[in-house]
């Protein structure tokens, strides 16, 4: 029995110990699904901070006469790529929504557990699929 | 405790507070500008630049204008600090953060009370 525990001692002395590989190649990490839409919450924050631009412009713009609003409103209505931006960052401020109320709720507590943030993480895909579809929509 | 001078406050609870106070005043404003555009689908200027003629509207989306600001700050500096890990890029990155937040918080608030 002492020897069995010494050599157990000695295994783990060695996995502590070894130069063992250590993998950053993001490319091969299986990342769950949390650590997914945490990324992306993190990534549709940095697009809505740059594609703000976008949206001050439109505000400032419909704001500031009519010819600007028709401006605004006819580019919203018939521009492909003016379509195209509204929407991705209609997409982005969806998701970024709904991760933040996501957020919210565990910081009341609410499912802080494995089985709990996996079952968060999934909901917060389903309803951000569905509000992008719909923003979709409605903007085409 | 270890306390960075960039963050906005000098202090973490400070600034996981103000993300959260600053969100939900913004969740607030998107649903309202959301639900606004769509019981208004046939939109003209004057229905739409009467809306920002309303004082209380001016406050409501100055607040939202504030609230960025500082959300998106709290948010870029965890961004900044958790991956750039050079100082000089991550503290440029962060001054031209900010000045980008003050050009945005300048152009709320000039569109707001017109030229």
């Amino acid at each position: 029995m002492p020897e069995r525990r010494r050599a157990g001692q000695e295994s783990v002395y060695r996995a502590v110990n070894s130069k063992r590989p250590v993998n950053l190649n993001l490319s091969t990490i299986h990342f769950p699904l949390p650590a997914i839409t945490s990324i992306v919450h993190r990534i549709t924050g940095v697009i809505l901070f740059v594609g703000l631009i976008f949206a001050f412009w439109a505000l400032s713009e419909s704001l500031a006469s009519p010819a600007g609003f028709d401006a605004v409103s006819d580019a919203l209505a018939n521009n492909f790529l003016a379509k195209l931006i509204a929407w991705g960052l209609v997409s982005a401020l969806a998701f970024h929504f709904v991760a933040g109320i996501k957020h919210l709720f565990m910081d009341a507590d609410f499912g802080v557990t494995l089985e709990g943030g996996v079952q968060k993480a999934q909901i917060t895909v389903i309803i951000s699929a569905v509000l992008i579809i719909l923003a979709g929509v409605w903007i085409w | 405790m270890v306390t960075s001078i960039t963050s906005f406050s000098r202090n973490g609870v400070s600034d996981w507070l103000l993300q959260r106070v600053s969100a939900v005043i913004l969740a607030v404003y998107t649903v309202f500008m959301v639900a606004y555009l769509l019981f208004h689908p046939d939109l003209d200027y004057y229905t739409w630049s009467g809306l920002f003629e309303q004082t209380w509207m001016r406050i409501f989306s100055l607040l939202a204008f504030i609230s960025l600001a500082a959300h998106a700050w709290v948010g870029l500096w965890t961004v900044t600090t958790d991956y750039l890990k050079s100082t000089y890029q991550r503290v440029g990155a962060q001054m031209l953060i900010i000045l980008v937040i003050f050009v945005y918080l300048v152009w709320g608030i000039q569109l707001l009370w017109g030229a």
